[in-house]
């Protein structure tokens, strides 16, 4: 997840810094995959990016889902049945048996970069 | 073994009571209930309600359903007319014979009509049963003023009952005071005062002789003073008579004033026949109260158990609301015993008299009478019933405004202490209960049935639940989530008075961690209900649900679906046509909702602007489908086109809807008006509702249809517009300012302390003094509303929110629809597969 990694995979941004809401959720189109972004400026990293499909609801709606913690563990709930999956690992923790795709993010300037296949 | 055989012969409410507790024990038994009534049992202590509006259906006890389920067989409607007692067998009128072994008399008691020459003229009439009540409205009719006869409990309850039918009411008593049996003549002076202040003409020491025909009305009541008067219609409630004809033709013991006679174990004459409730002569008298009669049925269950319990007596305390004035009697409340001492607090400006009477040596009390004001009497009652021993200074307990006033705490009280007189439930039982594992006040309450009768005692319920949980060490965690430790009220409070506005801001003073997706909307409806700012404002943006964030309804599939508003239900054809044109040009899925609505799915997130810039030109607003706030006011079409209207519900209903739109609260907020008492509306399924009489309105409160349907309770009557609008302002004001996290007002009501009682003097009488403050808070929001749609279509950054993608035009691929019955719908997974694999 580190910048230097991205460097060989990302040529232009994604999308830029301020198509990004602050303490919320925005959703991108990068390579046919719908991935959500979402913008904490009070964590480090400030960036996170998941799947955008919630497998439990079977729909593309993560990004619109409330971000917050569970016992000190960023996670977003799902807007469809609540369910809650962690920003950094994909876990869902409701739900073993069931995780969402993680991706390496980072803003480079004004610039979100994204490496696929991460 | 031989199913034993019991019978019991009438279903009034104590006959009820005994069958069902009867059906609990361990039989096998064969019951049989015959009631000479039509219907199956119902509260005839609230009869007068139903010329309030309640239904006749809204007062019973018991139901045949009910009693098919408990394996009863209910005669009904079928009078007993003999008992066999060599051949053990009861006949009915229609001449069906039921065995018996055991036979259980509960035939309760009739009105006492004086022998006055005319008493028997049409106009004259009784108030016992519900049929009674029918021929009260059919006289009512054609009537003007009515007169009751008997200025005691029933007299006073039927006076409130003629008064609800608009006719102009007397109350003629032969004692000189009223309630006599109940109050000290101080406190029957307030009592009269504040009745003659609600309009009824009160008239004591009056004997009728003579019915005559009147002059100026139908009837001339002659009074022994030479005086008289002359009204419509007399109803007589002058005391009850025990029915016990049907016991004396049997041969059974009765008293020489009547009443079927029987021992502590409430047995007559014959050992195998029982006598319960107001029929019965129990130690030389007769109780005309509900609650010693369910004392005795509970002494003649006992017989057919192990545990023998006697019935020696029973405590007559009395509380109650007559006309709307709160009376309350314990004990001795003439103050009889020699040499005991009393103490009064009168207030004639507040209409408030209160009286102890202690034992000589100030360390007991023996009664009291309250009236005006009934908050003393639990705590009374308890000194009373258990002998505690009163403070130094008694009077505290009955003087206002003292802040050292003793309070009685639930430790104190002994395990014997009957905390819940309706269903004789003591705090040993209470305990006992929690020790096999009910650790809440609804455990506790559906273990012992306590507080689930008048619920009079819900208060100090709780104070003993609450205080045995915490000497178990079990914490009561109301607390909203892990980020606050705080309940959604005390937060409201924290917002309120510390006046902040953002969520950041509150975390950071009174939470810890980040939040989360309980603690931020609630927040967020929290800061709408106080400074109602629109919700997509940058640092709201992200503590909405989805649906608020997007001002839609999320479906399955991620798509949305939007509602419009359509005040009252009303629309025109044209915006009918300008809802139909939109739907098309989406082709949206349409379906009229049970909130008199039109609701379209389908709608993409990038579809949502578009589709509401056409209908805000059009000029609808937002429906708030998608919010925790003020959702529709469903209508009748009222007296503008109805035969039976009495007021214009639709017009209520724009006013309504017009004025609480856009109000955010703890949950979702439906109301109804009706145009009539036909109730079209359905106003009674609503939290709140609206019902039109002939002379205003009736509010209901905190029904909820859906998951766990309620009825609304009837709140005020008669109110003019501005009234109405007075008490809803408050109602939803301290409904939001106090109610928890998603509780719909129906839970919020049961969970309130005090109930329907406590929330009528918060809103019509002001009792915490901040009716000003919630109507200005609320007057805050009317003003302030705006359309979020409307707002939100004239804001370049708001609109940059609804995008599938910030970085692509595409639409998303993963909402596929299939058509149906010629519209759109989600595609099933394997309808979407089959389509990707074609596709």
């Amino acid at each position: 997840m580190k910048p230097a990694n991205l460097e060989k995979t990302a040529v232009a941004p994604v999308c830029l810094r301020r198509d990004l809401v602050e303490n919320s959720g925005v959703c991108v189109l990068f390579e046919g995959e719908q991935i959500a972004l979402y913008y904490l400026p009070g964590e480090t990293p400030a960036l996170y990016a998941v799947s955008n499909r919630d497998p439990l609801g079977e729909a593309n709606v993560l990004s619109r889902g409330i971000v917050g913690d569970v016992g000190g563990e960023l996670v977003v709930a799902s807007p469809l049945y609540k369910h809650h999956y962690c920003l950094r690992s994909g876990r869902c923790l409701e739900d073993d048996t069931v995780s969402i795709k993680v991706y390496p993010v980072a803003l480079a300037g004004e610039g979100v970069h994204i490496a696929a296949g991460g | 073994m031989q199913a034993r055989k019991i019978v019991i012969v009438g279903n009034g409410m104590v006959g009820h009571y005994y069958a069902e507790k009867l059906a609990a024990l361990p039989g096998p038994f064969e019951i049989t209930v015959i009631g000479a009534e039509p219907r199956p049992a119902y509260d005839r202590v609230h009869l007068s309600e139903i010329f309030a509006g309640k239904k006749p259906e809204d007062l019973a006890l018991a139901s045949r359903a009910r009693y098919r389920a408990l394996g009863i067989q209910a005669i009904l409607g079928e009078a007993v007319v003999a008992i066999d007692r060599g051949a053990k067998t009861v006949t009915t009128a229609l001449g069906r014979r039921f065995a018996y072994d055991t036979l259980v008399l509960a035939t309760g008691s009739y009105p006492y009509v004086p022998p006055i020459p005319g008493a028997d003229r049409p106009e004259c009439l009784v108030y016992r049963t519900i049929d009674d009540l029918g021929l009260i409205r059919v006289q009512a009719q054609a009537s003007r003023s009515a007169a009751v006869i008997g200025g005691g409990l029933l007299g006073l309850e039927c006076a409130n009952a003629l008064k609800h039918l608009g006719l102009e009411t007397h109350v003629v008593e032969f004692a000189p005071g009223l309630m006599n049996v109940q109050l000290d003549p101080r406190g029957s002076q307030f009592l009269r005062r504040m009745i003659e202040a609600l309009d009824v003409k009160v008239h004591t020491g009056k004997a009728t002789t003579k019915i005559v025909s009147g002059d100026s009305h139908r009837l001339k009541m002659q009074f022994a003073d030479k005086g008289g008067l002359d009204t419509d219609m007399i109803v007589f409630s002058a005391g009850i008579r025990p029915q016990d004809t049907l016991a004396r033709e049997a041969g059974l013991r009765v008293g020489e004033r009547g009443g079927i006679v029987v021992d502590y174990h409430c047995r007559t004459s014959d050992s195998d026949i029982y006598a319960i409730g107001e029929c019965a002569l129990a130690g030389n008298r007769i109780y005309g109260l509900v609650a010693p009669g369910y004392r005795m049925a509970d002494a003649a269950l006992s017989q057919l158990t192990e545990e023998k319990i006697p019935f020696t007596g029973a405590d007559m305390s009395t509380k109650l609301k007559l006309l709307g004035v709160d009376v309350g009697s314990i004990g001795d409340a003439q103050g009889q015993a020699p040499g005991g001492l009393s103490y009064e607090y009168a207030n004639e400006k507040k209409n408030v008299y209160k009286r102890i009477n202690v034992s000589a040596d100030g360390v007991k009390l023996l009664g009291a009478v309250l009236v005006g004001d009934c908050a003393d009497y639990d705590t009374l009652l308890q000194y009373y019933l258990n002998g505690i021993a009163l403070p130094e200074d008694p009077e505290a307990l009955i003087l206002p405004g003292r802040v050292d006033t003793p309070v009685l705490s639930a430790a104190s009280l002994p395990d014997s202490a009957i905390l819940c007189s309706c269903h004789n439930v003591t705090k040993g039982a209470i305990i006992h209960a929690m020790d096999g594992g009910a650790l809440s006040l609804a455990a506790v309450k559906a273990a012992t049935a306590a507080s689930t009768g008048c619920g009079g005692c819900a208060a100090l319920l709780k104070g003993v639940v609450d205080a045995e949980l915490a000497a178990r060490g079990v914490e009561v965690d109301n607390h909203i989530c892990e980020h606050f430790r705080f309940s959604r009220q005390e937060l409201f409070h924290i917002c309120r008075v510390e006046g902040i506005r953002t969520f950041a801001g509150l975390l950071e003073s009174h939470g810890r961690g980040r939040g989360c997706d309980i603690c931020k909307p609630a927040v967020a409806s929290i800061l709408a209900s106080l400074w109602n700012e629109h919700v997509l404002k940058q640092e709201h943006v992200g503590l909405q649900d989805t649906n608020d964030t997007f001002l839609a309804n999320m479906q399955k599939d991620g798509t949305y679906s939007v509602v419009p508003r359509i005040p009252g239900g009303e629309i025109t054809p044209d915006q009918l046509r300008v809802i139909a044109d939109v739907a098309k040009r989406y082709d949206l899925y349409t379906k009229i909702t049970g909130g008199q609505r039109i609701d379209l799915f389908g709608a993409r997130l990038d579809q949502l602007p578009h589709i509401w810039r056409e209908l805000v030109d059009a000029g609808f607003e937002t429906g708030h489908a998608y919010g925790k706030a003020l959702r529709t006011v469903k209508s009748c079409v009222g007296s503008t086109w109805c035969r039976y209207g009495v007021q214009d519900s639709v017009a209520m209903a724009l006013l309504i809807e017009n004025r609480y739109k856009g109000l955010r609260a703890p949950h979702k907020i439906k109301s109804a008006v009706s145009g009539c008492t036909r109730e079209c509306a359905e106003a009674q399924s609503k939290d709140f509702g609206v019902i039109a009489t002939e002379r205003g309105w009736n509010l209901y409160v905190c029904g909820n249809g859906g998951m766990r349907p309620r009825h609304a309770d009837l709140f005020a009557t008669d109110l003019d517009d501005v009234t109405l609008i007075r008490y809803i302002d408050r109602f939803l004001m301290f409904y939001i300012r106090t109610a928890e996290r998603l509780q719909r007002t129906s839970v919020w009501l049961d969970k309130l302390e005090g109930g329907l009682d406590y929330l009528k003097q918060v809103v019509i009488e002001d009792r915490l003094g901040i009716a000003a403050e919630l109507e200005a808070q609320m007057s805050g929001i009317v003003d302030s509303y705006r359309c979020e749609w409307k707002a939100t279509l004239e804001d370049p950054e708001k609109l940059k929110r609804f995008r599938q993608f910030v970085n692509s035009g595409e639409p998303d691929a993963g909402v596929v629809f299939v058509r149906e019955r010629g519209q759109p719908r989600p595609a099933t997974r394997a309808e979407r597969e089959a389509l990707q694999t074609t596709g």
